[in-house]
């Protein structure tokens, strides 16, 4: 048992030491806005390499030797793994040290982790994707599969809510997903000059939405947890049900394969059973004040 | 070992305690490593064994609620205690170990698996309690999605040498639990300590090839009535009763209940009682450094949701309070364990009861909300 390299890819995690990490170099470092980075990164061993592949939602731990380990959510396209793109905001000690580095530095990566957004359930349905902040990351691959598939969606919404005009992330890329039929609608919590779009909380686009046919909806939403449960309770107050959305959620992770206990929200493990579940699953729990 | 030596139904045989002082070179000529019972620290502790001298012959363990003192016996008796602090966890789940290391070198960070030290231990003197709580362990560490290889390589080449219990403390309920105090499963050998020896159940090739080792004699009807009379004491003298009717939904229907400000009024969230729990796996991991910087190992050291960090995030806590670490604590081992594990994280050892400063009692505070609900 002395293996650097055991597999990441589908089917084989049972047998691999998932507390090690593999080996990964920054191809790419892409600044989003202030104090949030894309790093493009690429594992060192060629096997491993190919045979990665990950699912819209499901995260990383990225580990910077001394620092520690963070759970990131993958941010790039699925059906183009050679790069695995992660959206960072610099949060606290070990973001901070991924701040500091390079192309062609090098960091730990174990994944890919947990549950994904549930696709198939889109199918033939409209589909509304709800974001906050730095909650748009871990969406963005959905967007991604979507848009390529998009012939077999309905209408695709994306409500996205950031603090303030700057600090809306991947702006360049709205043009292209809306040309390939993604509607986009925006609003800021604080606005400022030139800005003429909404203000105020994201869950007021939904409840303006429009058209809107509950019944044939799926909603996916991924921010603060507080957001999380508003943009819920707009969404059934406009007729939707518990089993038709779907909330990412955060606790803090140390091993990421449910083994040391952090992350528990109530019956459930963020880190294997989460980070996605369906509404009704997890909020008996979520509205529960320091659980 | 020859699959097909192994009986239908355990063996039985009776060894005298002249040969049980055997058992020791027996096992040490098998290459293992002998953890039992042993006097330390005012208390019976389990560490590594070599002979019968090492164990607490005449002595017993007095527990009540916040209360363990050693007391003499009156007759020779190996295993006349109940159990003490420690469990066999930390043997398989060790409280600090290495899980890999990091190497700078030319081409960047290079990242290895720790070649694990895998002591073959043999556990000497395991209680049923503690037989069902190497199970909960297993079905944590070992059945998936993902496996703790360091447990793992432990765990499968421990022999097990179970005693049954022939006392109980005030604190036990695992009849409650359905955990003892009767070794039904999950040992090679069982024990049943009697005046002049041990009447055995051997349950395994391997715990074969140990007996087979030493010299014993047929169980006489007499043995076997009077270690039936053994055990039976430690049934008679169970008096704690634990109802867990439903308690899943019991308590996650009352995670508002007032019992959690009550008992956050004398709970210390001192950790005591997720460091004795022999089921506990919670843990976190630190980074160790050498003074350059370019060998880093990640250490993970056994933790508690009693810690005040154990849930932050985000530059803030989630569980701020001890009424909020409390619930956590034993809605994780009562309730949502089942939601987990397939199982109760709790195996009515009493250990929570005898160890905690302040004698809270895991049992009482859910009688209090059932009570609340009728
Ligand atoms: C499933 C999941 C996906 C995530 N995806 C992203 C992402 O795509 N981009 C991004 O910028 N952030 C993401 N986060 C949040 C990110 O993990 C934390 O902000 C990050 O841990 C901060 O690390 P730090 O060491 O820099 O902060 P510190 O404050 O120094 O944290 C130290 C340790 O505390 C824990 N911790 C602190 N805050 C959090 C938190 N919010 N969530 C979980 N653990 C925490 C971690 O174990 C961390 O290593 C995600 C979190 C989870 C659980
Ligand atoms: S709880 Fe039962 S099995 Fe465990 S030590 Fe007490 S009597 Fe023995
Ligand atoms: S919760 Fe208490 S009684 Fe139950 S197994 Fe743990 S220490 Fe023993």
């Amino acid at each position: 048992m002395n293996s650097t390299c055991s597999t990441t890819g589908e089917n084989s995690i049972t047998q691999a030491n998932s507390w090690v990490p593999h080996t990964a170099v920054i191809r790419e470092v892409t600044r989003e806005v202030n104090e949030v980075s894309t790093y493009h990164l690429a594992l060192s061993d060629p096997a491993l390499a190919k045979a990665y592949r990950f699912q819209p939602g499901q995260f990383n731990m990225l580990y910077v030797p001394g620092a520690g380990e963070s759970a990131i959510s993958m941010s790039g396209d699925p059906d183009s793994p050679e790069t695995l793109a992660h959206t960072i905001r610099f949060a606290g000690n070990v973001t901070r040290s991924i701040a500091t580095m390079e192309v062609g530095d090098t960091l730990g990566l174990r994944g890919p982790f947990g549950t994904s957004w549930p696709l198939e359930t889109c199918v033939g349905k409209d589909v509304i994707l709800v974001a906050g902040g730095i909650g748009l990351p871990p969406l963005r691959p959905l967007i991604h599969r979507l848009l390529a598939e998009r012939h077999q969606f309905g209408q695709l919404n994306l409500l996205y809510g950031a603090r303030s005009p700057d600090m809306r992330l991947y702006t360049k890329e709205y043009r292209d997903w809306s040309e390939k039929g993604l509607l986009i609608k925006e609003t800021v919590d604080r606005k400022n000059l030139g800005w003429q779009g909404n203000v105020g909380v994201v869950s007021m686009l939904l409840e303006r939405l429009e058209p809107f046919d509950p019944a044939q909806s799926i909603l996916m939403i991924c921010g603060p947890e507080l957001m999380m449960r508003f943009t819920a309770r707009a969404a059934m107050q406009r007729g939707m049900t518990h089993e038709q959305i779907w909330v990412s959620t955060e606790r803090n992770m140390q091993c990421a394969i449910g083994l040391c206990g952090h992350c528990q929200l109530g019956p459930e493990f963020i880190c294997k059973d989460g980070p996605i579940f369906r509404y009704d699953q997890i909020s008996p729990y979520l509205i529960v004040e320091g659980l | 070992m020859n699959e097909a030596m192994q009986t239908a139904s355990p063996r039985s045989c009776f060894l005298s305690i002249d040969q049980f002082a055997n058992l020791f070179e027996v096992l040490h000529a098998l290459d293992y490593e002998v953890i039992g019972p042993t006097l330390d620290q005012e208390a019976i502790v389990y560490d590594r064994v070599t002979s019968v001298e090492d164990l607490p012959r005449g002595w017993t363990d007095i527990q009540e609620p916040g209360k363990y003192r050693l007391e003499q016996r009156d007759d020779d008796a190996l295993f006349g205690y109940v159990v003490g602090p420690h469990s066999w966890k930390q043997n398989l789940f060790p409280p600090v170990s290495t899980l890999s290391t990091a190497d700078r070198t030319d081409e960047g960070w290079q990242f290895t698996e720790v070649e694990q030290e895998l002591p073959k231990y043999a556990f000497l003197g395991v209680r049923a309690c503690e037989l069902a709580a190497l199970k909960i362990q297993d079905r944590v560490f070992m059945e998936g999605p993902y496996v703790d290889p360091n447990y793992q390589g432990r765990r499968l080449q421990a022999l097990v040498i179970a005693v049954n219990c022939t006392q109980a403390a005030s604190t036990c309920f695992c009849t409650s639990m359905n955990t003892g105090p009767r070794c039904t499963a999950g040992y090679d050998l069982a024990l049943t300590e009697l005046p002049d020896g041990f009447v055995v159940e051997v349950a395994t090739p391997l715990g074969e090839t140990v007996i087979d080792a030493l010299e014993t004699q047929i169980a006489t009807d007499e043995n076997q009535r009077q270690a039936e009379a053994a055990r039976q004491q430690a049934v008679d003298q169970i008096t704690r009763e634990f109802d867990t009717t439903d308690i899943r939904d019991l308590l996650l229907t009352n995670l508002e209940h007032p019992q959690w400000n009550d008992v956050a009024e004398r709970c210390l969230s001192c950790t005591n009682c997720t460091m004795v729990c022999p089921t506990c796996f919670c843990s976190s991991v630190e980074e160790v450094s050498d003074l350059t910087g370019d060998h880093v190992e990640r250490q993970r050291q056994w933790d508690s949701c009693f810690n005040v960090d154990f849930s932050y995030m985000n530059g803030g806590l989630v569980r701020n309070s001890i009424r909020n670490r409390y619930r956590q604590w034993m809605t994780h081992k009562l309730a949502t364990w089942i939601d987990q594990f397939g199982t109760s994280g709790c195996v009515g050892c009493g250990r929570c009861i005898t160890w905690c400063p302040v004698g809270i009692d895991l049992t009482d505070e859910v009688a209090a909300i059932r009570e609340s609900q009728t």
